[in-house]
């Protein structure tokens, strides 16, 4: 991945651009929809699938209270079973230990396994800068970096783009970095999925050091977990020497058995399959079978300052499924790339602002890009109250300098709410000169309402009047039927 | 039982024809409506934006208002959600914030009270046909918050059902947000417009000469699109209407548009 | 201060206020389907399908001509073939060269991406969810065996390898062995969130049920 998210604008003015793409539109809403029915029908499966969201949240917020004592377990073990731990407090730490171990092994080229905590720290652009290539093997990951573009979705970052621009990019770009593109490529989907296989069937025979990150680790064991569903993860994890696995601290699961509910979980909200094709499951490293070298590196980068405010840590739950960017109205028009990192939707919108803080633009901008809908909680097979966070963060940044007018609108409208006869008198005003009021206005919040929006016609007199100079008690006010 | 009207702020300044209907309503039915008039906001614009201390007096507010009521009744899916589903967390966050259990005693005497109009009719008082006659072709609108935090289910639909007269299409993608969501609205106006536009589109394709909701708020945001687009148009216009109106509608007082 | 020590010094700074957490719950179904074990091998059989695995039913005696058959309707000319794979298995496949990955000298990536099939037999099957587990145990090999070959044959050896959840499997499987999970061939939903099979793992994936 060679783009990048610095200096992102705030997300309205992307999603102002993406709102006109009419191209980019027509893909999200396909896809999305696609993928939105698909989930309701493989979850609607299970009729018990309530009480395993409980038991995934429970499991999560019990493991989180208690992540130290999991890490340490899970530390113990993955040692024990002979692969080596490290630690990194943020991206550069990380970055600095995946390279020294890469350069350790002499090699100048890793595959990767899609990973979304390998694109939050921009493990490739640091490797890059260390003259190490890294290939992304995962299709979507794949059509994202030969595009020189920018993931736009947690599962699919390739969610942009459709069969034909697909087709296009593989035409184009596959040569540059390997094996080009078959001639005369056509847009079926099955023969995209097939040039993939043969650009990338050379890199993972001659590979020698992987790196990924996982899905779970389990403390009790040491087992990190990868599901996927190309095979390409399993080339990852399995042919090359050295594995190098970068993972958040929030993804140990306290025991084995906990993964009778999270495997249920994830396949169903993630891709909306019972399961998905291959999973893997390793324990440091096995005699004669996979990577000699097996290297966990523990990422905290802003997990920590997550962890310890009391509302948002519940975003730390998450397990990366993306069902809440499939059913989500602002990301189906917005897209994936107005959120100004590689979590977009809804999850994005509450991890990202944590992660990094509000100080930029975008981060600032993000916990307003939702109308609050509700529909992310209600797919969330964590139960992350996506909605109750945003308003947390936009308590925060509306905190921040900058929010002096809108400050002030605010606690006009409270002191107004606060003193009903003012308000009366205001709604008399408005009123009384309702003939006068202009359908469009050209300035402020008023202006972004009136682009596409009347004015609504202010009535005769308010209901406060009616009632006042109207109303009048019915004549026998009999019992209610109840 | 003594039961109270929670206009709303929208409603009572903006769009009183909805809080009418649900005084007119309840009447039919034989229950006496009080209207306390010290009432005002229930606070969400302030909340949902991010200032929830402004919101505090306003809760202190409601409490007062309704003390002593059996039911406050609100035609408002979203301003019920904002008293049932927020009140007691900003309690929680003052007491959190070494401010005692003031609030969240004032949260608790207010919010179980509180019922949205739906609810109220189909739990409270046990009826679905209302006695309503409302001779048009209608598409609802379930706004999310009534949906999806009030959970209020088959009740509205029910109550249209009943309604003499009424032909209901069933509005396709009904589940999805029209794209109001208050500040956002204007914070994210080009992903809003976008949204309501699809809201519209959808409506429009059933048919439907009313686009009928049970929050006025969204009604707000899809109404002032809808005259945008009408303006203009040769074909029969589509208009927002709150479900308050359809369901006070009668042969002998039927309902007639603005 | 290591990393290690100022993250755990961060974490627990962290949730030194926070309350207890109310304890987990494990009330879920341990099976979504009857106990009936017909039905569940039935079930495995559908949901792999469902996944386009190609599903083949035999008894132990047919077992070795049912093999031999879907190798050369395959079209395969080499087999790779696990450390304790039963000899009866490929006994009369003999359209197809056996090259046995023997742990003291195995084969390399190389070799495997030119040999056309590989057969195993699995640990486990998950019936609900349509799924293979293998441990690379005798007759299963390393977790490369079923990886570079393009056509993976797959045998559950009996009816009672087959149990019907997920809940069910787990307390089954030995976290310390690599575990490979199969559903069905290698597929991705990267193009438009639609489901293509075939990537980079076996294309085809045929399943013996015995039994």
């Amino acid at each position: 991945m060679s783009g990048t998210y610095l200096g992102m604008p705030a997300f309205p003015q992307a999603a102002k651009a993406a709102t006109r793409d009419t191209r980019l539109r027509a893909n999200l809403r396909h896809a999305t929809h696609t993928i939105r029915d698909k989930r309701a029908r493989a979850v609607g499966e299970l009729d018990d699938w309530a009480v395993l969201r409980e038991a995934g949240k429970r499991i999560k917020d019990r493991t989180l209270r208690h992540l130290d004592t999991y890490l340490l377990q899970l530390e113990e073990h993955v040692t024990a079973a002979g692969g080596t731990v490290h630690w990194a407090a943020d991206a550069a730490e990380a970055n600095r230990i995946v390279a020294d171990l890469v350069q350790a092994t002499g090699e100048t080229e890793v595959v990767k396994v899609k990973s979304m905590a390998t694109q939050e720290i921009g493990l490739n652009e640091a490797l890059a800068a260390e003259g190490i290539t890294a290939y992304e093997t995962d299709l979507a990951e794949l059509i994202v970096q030969l595009g020189d573009d920018l993931p736009s979705h947690i599962l699919v970052p390739a969610i942009h783009r459709n069969r034909g621009e697909i087709r296009d990019i593989f035409a184009e770009k596959m040569a540059r970095w390997g094996r080009p593109a078959p001639e005369g490529l056509t847009d079926r989907p099955a023969d995209l999925a097939e040039a993939a296989r043969l650009h990338l069937r050379e890199k993972f025979l001659r590979a020698k050091v992987g790196v990924s990150g996982a899905n779970f680790m389990i403390a009790e064991t040491g087992t990190l977990v990868v599901v996927e569903s190309e095979g390409n993860g399993r080339m990852c994890l399995t042919l090359p020497e050295t594995l190098i696995s970068v993972v958040g601290i929030e993804k140990v699961l306290p025991t084995w058995q906990d993964l009778e509910v999270f495997l249920q979980l994830l396949p169903r909200s993630s891709t909306a399959e019972r399961m998905n094709p291959y999973t893997t499951m390793w324990t440091g490293t096995s005699e004669g079978d996979g990577p000699r070298d097996f290297h966990l590196v523990l990422l905290d980068n802003g997990r920590t300052d997550t962890l310890a405010d009391e509302v948002g840590r519940q975003v730390l739950r998450c397990i990366r499924c993306s069902a809440c960017l499939n059913v989500c109205p602002v990301y189906e028009r917005a897209g994936g790339h107005a959120y100004g990192s590689p979590y977009p939707g809804p999850i994005g919108a509450v991890l990202t602002p944590q992660l990094r803080g509000t100080t930029s633009a975008v981060d600032a901008s993000l916990p307003f890009a939702s109308s609050l809908c509700g529909a992310c909680y209600e797919v969330c097979p964590v139960a992350i109250d996506i909605p109750e966070v945003l308003v947390h963060l936009r308590e925060q940044v509306a905190g921040q300098p900058g929010h002096r007018a809108e400050r002030a609108a605010m606690q006009a409208a409270t002191w107004l709410f606060e003193h009903p006869a003012a308000l009366a008198a205001a709604e008399r005003a408005a009123s009384a000169t309702r003939a006068l009021h202009p359908r469009r206005l050209p300035l402020g919040p008023a202006k972004a309402w009136t682009e596409t929006r009347d004015l609504p016609q202010l009535p005769a007199e308010s209901f406060r009047s009616w009632w006042q100079h109207h109303h009048t008690e019915p004549p026998t006010p009999p019992e209610p039927t109840s | 039982m003594r039961v109270a009207l929670f206009a709303t702020c929208v409603n009572d300044a903006v769009l009183p024809r909805a809080a009418i209907a649900t005084v007119r309503l309840l009447e039919r039915l034989g229950v006496r409506v009080d209207f306390p008039e010290q009432q005002s906001c229930c606070g969400q614009p302030q909340f949902n934006t991010g200032y929830r201390h402004l919101t505090e007096p306003l809760v202190r507010r409601m409490e007062r208002v309704f003390d002593g009521y059996d039911h406050v009744v609100t035609p408002s899916g979203s301003c019920a959600a904002m008293v049932r589903d927020n009140y007691p967390r900003i309690g929680a966050k003052a007491q959190a914030e070494g401010r005692g259990d003031e609030l969240a005693r004032a949260a608790q005497a207010v919010t179980p009270r509180l019922l949205e109009l739906t609810e109220f009719l189909v739990d409270v008082l046990g009826v679905t046909d209302v006695g309503a006659y409302f001779p048009h072709k209608v598409t609802y609108h379930p706004s999310c918050h009534g949906l999806r935090m009030l959970g209020l289910g088959t009740r509205p639909l029910g109550l249209l059902r009943a309604v003499k007269g009424l032909e209901l299409a069933e509005l396709p993608g009904a589940e999805e947000c029209c794209g109001f969501g208050g500040t956002f609205a204007v914070k994210n106006p080009d992903v809003s417009a976008a949204m309501g536009a699809d809201k519209i589109a959808n409506a429009r394709s059933t048919g439907a000469e009313v686009l009928c909701g049970a929050d006025n708020s969204c009604l707000l945001h899809l109404q002032g699109m809808l005259r945008r687009q009408n303006s203009g148009r040769q074909d029969a216009p589509l208009r927002a209407v709150h479900l308050a109106e359809i369901l006070a509608a009668t042969e002998t007082t039927p309902w007639s548009p603005a | 201060m290591s990393s290690r020590d100022a993250i755990l010094a961060r974490i627990r700074a962290a949730v030194a206020d926070a309350p207890e957490p109310p304890p987990v719950t494990r009330d879920y179904r341990t099976a979504h389907v009857d106990d009936d074990h017909a039905a569940v091998v039935d079930l495995l059989a559908e949901n792999l399908a469902d996944y386009r695995a190609r599903v083949h039913r035999c008894t132990e005696a047919e077992l070795p001509a049912l093999l031999a058959r879907l190798l050369t309707d395959h079209g395969s000319r080499s087999v790779a073939v696990p450390p304790g794979l039963p000899t009866a298995w490929l006994a009369a496949a003999e359209g197809a060269e056996q090259h046995l990955d023997d742990p003291e000298q195995p084969l390399t990536a190389r070799q495997l991406d030119a040999i056309d099939s590989v057969v195993t037999g699995c640990r486990i099957a998950i019936a609900e969810t349509g799924t293979l587990v293998l441990d690379a145990g005798p007759g299963q090999g390393r977790r490369a065996l079923t990886l570079v070959p393009d056509h993976h044959v797959c045998v559950v050896g009996s009816a009672d390898q087959v149990v019907a959840s997920l809940p069910q499997a787990v307390p089954l499987l030995d976290a310390t062995r690599p575990l490979t999970w199969i559903s069905g061939p290698s597929a991705t939903s990267d193009i438009e969130l639609d489901r293509v099979e075939g990537v980079h793992g076996p294309r085809t994936l045929e399943v013996v049920l015995v039994g």
